[in-house]
């Protein structure tokens, strides 16, 4: 069997701070992490190999050189090698333009069955990279997958809902996007660190290698733009209304008049 | 001259401060008041090949360097001494005599399983009237055919018990003195080899620290490591090279000491404010962050000395001395920090301060890595 996984290098969000004069993010020096919902995904295609040895894993990701960290960390847990796209045309994507890259991307591998993408990216959170990649090879995709089964050529799997699952059986090729109660990722093994960095397993595509025109990617194949970040005002302290019910009311309903919001 | 570390090292970092923080750090104190070896955490670094560090892929290793192995040690040494000092001595006292001394045959029979984790190691040369002067050994092996026979005793053993696979010391011939020591790869299920008193102690209170007893003990002629008479620098050798791990070890707890101090700091108010923000405090700190700083970088020099097979003797004495010695500072300080609070159990820093101590002592005393150091200037 053959699989993609797509991933992220992302800021880890836990880590992020706020700049207590200016309110803004404080970026720097913030370390970069395998987008934890990708790494569920890349998770579950290493569990297929544990019970197929012939399994073949690569791990497809988009971003500047530096993002080949994420694929060395995707090797040393197990995949089988790397593709990075990296080229500054591709810079400046919307998701629109990157599952368009990811996408002819997948297209030059060409041969595979199942592609795993994280649900979405902590630094974007738009869950939409997954879905669009599907729409555009054409191929069923199954969002929010929980639970995953292969057997014998059909792929079952659990699809989360608010109050409930659904089981969603398909075949090959199908695109799953994955959530992190699918699994506990492992850690990276220390012969596959090291093996990663000296072994060549990384092929990094550039413009060139994609038959993909300029207008469909990066900012200029990008139809939403970011036109200005901010860091919302502070709401300002919340207040507890004390008292019996009746008291509480009353002094909201002042509260509320006083504001002219009723 | 470059301080950084690669981005091999680096991710290797990564990867133990997450598995620390994840799997070492919830049961540290657990293990600690238990005195419990901690052995599903020993399972799991084998599953990601933990065990194997410095040792070549084709003997089983993840055929890293010796620095990738330090940063190893001290990263888990943050959070649980106890589970560094396991690793430390099975790698730098289990399996580098083998991978150093061993014939091919030794290495295919005895490291392989060592350095992929499915066996653990350990080291038998104290006795319990040879200690810094390890040479009174009194462990005879007398040579009865194809086999030696083995008796004697070894105390203070880490990793007694819990592991599988031994590197023990014995004379062959009292009459050559030091050079009457030899060297043996004995494992744990050889007959007439029994586990004696297991010791309790101040710290690293889950790392098992055992007798060994050897009554008639067989052993076959092939587990000889070396030759006969090489026991005693095949000894001193090997605790060059364990002493950089120690240093590791105590480099790690100082750190964690510290990390835990500056949280406490900035949280804990007096007189309205932080007591962080004491001018006081503050230079205590100071000394305690710049002491850390320069054990830092004796532990990593010998290390890379290690690594690119330049004289680290010296070196790993120097680190050892000073990073211990640190530790045990660093450690006090940080409980005197943390007030009455650092006394309890409920805080970490009481169990780094007992931990501390045993880095001043084992694999050389703080006092044999000065004879160490003095004895090279002085040649």
């Amino acid at each position: 069997m053959k699989i993609i996984v797509c991933i992220k290098q992302v800021p880890d969000t836990n880590e992020v701070k706020i700049d207590p004069v200016k309110g803004t993010l404080i970026r720097e020096g913030v370390p970069s992490i395998l987008n934890p919902d990708d790494k569920s995904a890349l998770e579950e295609a290493l569990r297929v190999k544990d019970n197929n040895p012939d399994t073949h894993i690569t791990v497809l990701t988009m971003g500047p050189p530096q993002a080949e960290e994420v694929l060395i960390e995707g090797i040393a847990m197990g995949a089988d090698e790397g593709i990075l796209l990296s080229d500054r045309a591709f810079a400046g994507a919307d998701t629109w333009a990157t599952s368009n890259t990811l996408a002819k991307a997948i297209e030059r591998v060409g041969d595979y069955d199942i592609i795993f993408c994280g649900r979405q990216a902590i630094d974007g959170d738009t869950a939409q990279v997954g879905p669009q990649i599907g729409e555009r090879l054409g191929i069923p995709q199954v969002s929010y997958v929980e639970k995953f089964f292969v057997e014998e050529g059909t792929i079952r799997v659990h699809r989360a809902l608010e109050d409930g699952y659904e089981v969603i059986e398909g075949k090959s090729p199908i695109l799953l996007t994955t959530i992190k109660e699918l699994n506990e990722p492992r850690y990276p093994s220390i012969p596959g660190i090291i093996k990663a960095y000296r072994e060549d397993r990384i092929k990094v595509w550039t413009v060139n290698d994609l038959d993909i025109p300029s207008t469909d990617i990066g900012l200029d194949g990008s139809p939403t733009q970011v036109k200005r970040s901010f860091t919302p005002e502070p709401k300002g302290k919340g207040e507890m209304l004390e008292g019996s019910i009746d008291d509480k009311v009353q002094s909201l309903v002042k509260k509320l008049n006083e504001k002219n919001l009723i | 001259m470059n301080f950084n570390l690669n981005k091999e090292h680096k991710m290797i970092q990564k990867t133990f401060t997450r598995f620390t923080k994840n799997e070492v750090e919830p049961i540290a104190a657990e293990v600690d008041e238990m005195e419990r070896f901690p052995k599903e955490t020993v399972e799991k670094m084998q599953r990601f090949g933990m065990m194997g560090i410095a040792v070549p892929q084709e003997y089983g290793g993840a055929g890293g360097d010796e620095l990738a192995y330090v940063i190893a040690v001290e990263e888990l040494s943050k959070a649980c001494a106890t589970t560094g000092v396991i690793l430390s001595a099975h790698s730098s006292l289990g399996c580098w005599p083998i991978q150093k001394f061993g014939t091919e045959a030794q290495k295919k029979k005895y490291l392989v399983p060592l350095a992929s984790g499915k066996k653990l190691g350990a080291f038998g040369l104290t006795e319990p009237n040879a200690g810094t002067d390890a040479a009174g050994q009194q462990t005879r092996a007398v040579l009865e055919g194809d086999q030696y026979r083995i008796n004697g005793t070894k105390i203070f053993i880490t990793n007694g018990g819990e592991a599988d696979t031994y590197i023990i010391f014995g004379m062959t011939d009292t009459a050559k003195g030091l050079k009457g020591i030899s060297a043996f790869i004995v494992e744990s299920d050889t007959p007439g080899f029994t586990i004696g008193k297991k010791e309790r102690k101040l710290g690293i209170k889950g790392s098992a620290t055992t007798e060994l007893i050897f009554k008639d003990m067989m052993v076959p002629k092939g587990n000889l490591l070396g030759k006969e008479g090489q026991g005693f620098k095949i000894a001193m050798q090997t605790l060059d090279g364990g002493r950089i791990g120690i240093a590791a070890q105590a480099l790690g707890i100082a750190e964690g000491a510290m990390e835990k101090t500056i949280q406490y700091v900035k949280e804990r108010e007096q007189f309205n404010r932080p007591i962080g923000k004491f001018q006081g405090l503050q230079f205590m700190m100071a000394d305690m962050e710049t002491q850390i700083q320069a054990a830092k970088l004796l532990v990593y020099q010998a290390a890379m000395a290690k690594s690119e097979g330049r004289p680290y003797g010296k070196l790993a004495a120097m680190a050892k001395l000073f990073a211990s010695e640190t530790a045990m500072e660093v450690t006090t300080k940080a409980v005197q920090l943390h007030g009455g609070y650092g006394y309890t159990a409920d805080y970490p820093i009481e169990r780094m301060m007992r931990d501390a101590k045993i880095t001043e002592i084992y694999e050389g005393t703080s006092e044999v890595q000065k004879m160490v150091v003095a004895a090279d200037i002085l040649r």
